[in-house]
């Protein structure tokens, strides 16, 4: 089986973002940028599956610009076989991507498509279902838990009820949560054996012929409302006293 | 005109309040004409409590079968097929809607806008981006707007003075590609942390699993639900559902009492519009003291004792 992962270039999670004085978007310049952490623990889950003998090529894919390479090097050094880079010099939006990405999947045949649930700048936790709908195959959000069995799979996924285990045909599509593994770090030898393993660029353009996008504007980034400053106190009794000032207890 | 259909989200014996805080948020667009579309294998009764979420005109009721209402794929295509008569489809961003949604807007070939926390007009909404470090205005001139409701943003209507009309449906063509196997729910004695008005919250600093039975008891004294930071559960002290910010569930209680939590800006974006937030812990320097109503310094294990006593 094919597993095909497909990964975002993200702001890294520490870093906090700010808007611009103008509102024209947040400031992006010289800060670092990583794998979506969601898209590494994709990455790992692929790397598990062909380590216990279920999948014989893992391909890892992201939509992006030119530097998005770095990132796929990334995955490639963590242990994936081949990449490919649809390079678009701007930013696309959910739908977009997820017909994009469709392209790949028809011309790939994965068995397995594994993606982050959100990525951690738009945070709109979309394209894996999108994408799994255009396909036509079963998707399992949210997964905190996977169990490959030929040609079914069963998926715990974390809700906001508690855990739901569901099983799905395979050819597949799984979005991950947190705590579905804890991705491996990578050494040095393998940065340098990833140099060498396949990376194939393609424009976008090749991959959306015939999509009609539905763009929606974004017309203003701002801040975030502040809360107001709070008080210290010193002592469990001031505390339950200005509970009890404001009535919660 | 708009007319808005809201996907009703419930556990097969009550409606979730997520679903009257969607029609609380199409309630905001000036002369909107709102139905919900609920399905379930046994449909009338649950439909009939959907019937009651005042402001409502009709309720789709759609009878499943094999518990394909729980499933993304069992229920996307009907959705889509329903939402024609419509300009707006809404759902609630509880992991519910999260899963169905965007199913949606892909078979209607529209962009989502996720987590809507506010209404600015009938095709204008403000949505929170990177941990909600920003917040943009974002606008669709398209003839469908596909979207999830952030639940903490807009609050609980009346759910029980209604008198929707019912209209019946059903599915033809069932999927088999995916089915439901279980459902391991969490504590449900405690009340639910998505709509508690108090809430009792542990991080790393709690410890242990033992230790956290502290939160539970500090809980149970004052009626209020428990949730955690990612530390704690990653940490295997709570279970995955108490997990509160960016991925795991955004809350606005009344009352956020945090212990031994640090406040990453990941978990502050969940708790950012509770009433009031007290920060308990250790290192007078954590960040979780920035947005602290009330800040206490010390040792959680001392501090909790002491307040068990004294509420």
């Amino acid at each position: 089986m094919k597993i095909l992962v497909a990964i975002k270039r993200v702001v890294d999670f520490n870093v906090r973002v700010q808007v611009k004085p103008d509102g024209s978007g947040v400031a992006t310049d010289g800060v670092k940028m990583s794998i979506n952490p969601f898209d590494e623990i994709a990455i790992e889950e692929a790397l598990r599956i062909k380590e216990a003998g279920k999948a014989d090529e893992i391909v890892v894919v992201t939509i992006g610009v030119n530097d998005a390479q770095q990132q796929l090097r990334t995955a490639l050094a963590m242990g994936a076989d081949r990449a490919i880079l649809v390079e678009s010099e701007s930013e696309i939006q959910s739908l977009k991507a997820a017909h994009s990405l469709l392209h790949i999947v028809e011309k790939e045949q994965p068995g397995l498509v594994i993606m982050g649930k959100q990525a951690i700048d738009d945070d709109n936790n979309q394209t894996p279902q999108m994408l799994a709908t255009l396909w036509k195959r079963p998707q399992a959000t949210f997964v905190s838990k996977l169990e490959i069995n030929e040609d079914k799979a069963l998926a715990t996924r974390e809700i906001d009820a508690g855990l739901e285990t569901i099983e799905i045909k395979l050819p597949a599509l799984v979005s991950t949560d947190l705590r579905l593994n804890e991705p491996r770090f990578v050494k040095l030898p393998d940065i340098m054996k990833a140099k060498r393993k396949p990376l194939d660029v393609i424009n976008i353009d090749e991959t959306v012929a015939g999509f009609d996008d539905k763009e929606l504007s974004i017309e203003n980034y701002e801040s975030p409302q502040p809360r107001q400053k709070g008080v210290m106190v010193d002592s469990v009794d001031e505390l339950v006293a200005a509970l009890k000032e404001k009535g919660l207890v | 005109m708009s007319k808005i259909l809201i996907l009703a989200q419930h556990d097969g014996s009550s409606i979730n309040q997520g679903t009257s805080k969607a029609v609380t948020a199409a309630q905001q667009i000036q002369g909107a004409s709102i139905d919900l579309v609920v399905f379930a294998d046994d449909v009338s009764t649950i439909a009939t409590k959907a019937s009651k979420l005042a402001g409502v005109n009709t309720v789709h009721a759609v009878t499943t079968s094999n518990e394909n209402w729980k499933l993304a794929q069992g229920i996307a295509p009907k959705i889509a097929e329903l939402s024609a008569n419509y300009s707006h489809v809404f759902g609630p961003s509880t992991t519910f809607g999260k899963d169905v949604m965007p199913c949606v807007a892909a078979l209607l070939g529209q962009n989502q806008i996720s987590d809507i926390m506010q209404v600015i007009d009938a095709t204008t909404f403000k949505r929170p981006i990177y941990a909600g470090n920003a917040v943009i205005s974002v606008s669709s001139n398209h003839d469908k707007i596909v979207a999830t409701i952030r639940t903490a943003s807009f609050k609980t209507g009346d759910m029980t003075s209604g008198s929707a009309n019912i209209e019946n449906h059903s599915i033809e063509n069932t999927q088999t590609d995916t089915k439901f196997i279980s459902l391991q729910a969490g504590n449900s004695e405690r009340p639910d942390l998505q709509t508690a008005p108090k809430v009792i919250s542990g991080g790393r600093g709690i410890g242990s699993e033992e230790n956290f039975e502290l939160m539970y008891k500090l809980a149970d004294k004052i009626g209020a639900a428990t949730g955690a930071s990612r530390a704690a559960v990653d940490a295997g002290y709570c279970p995955n559902e108490m997990q509160v910010g960016q991925t795991g569930k955004i809350i606005a209680p009344d009352l956020y009492m945090s212990f031994g939590i640090s406040g990453a800006i990941q978990h502050l974006t969940g708790i950012k519009d509770a009433g009031t937030i007290v920060a308990i812990n250790k290192d007078a320097d954590a960040p979780i003291y920035e947005v602290a109503d009330i800040g206490l310094v010390g040792d959680l294990f001392k501090i909790v004792p002491e307040l068990m006593e004294k509420l």
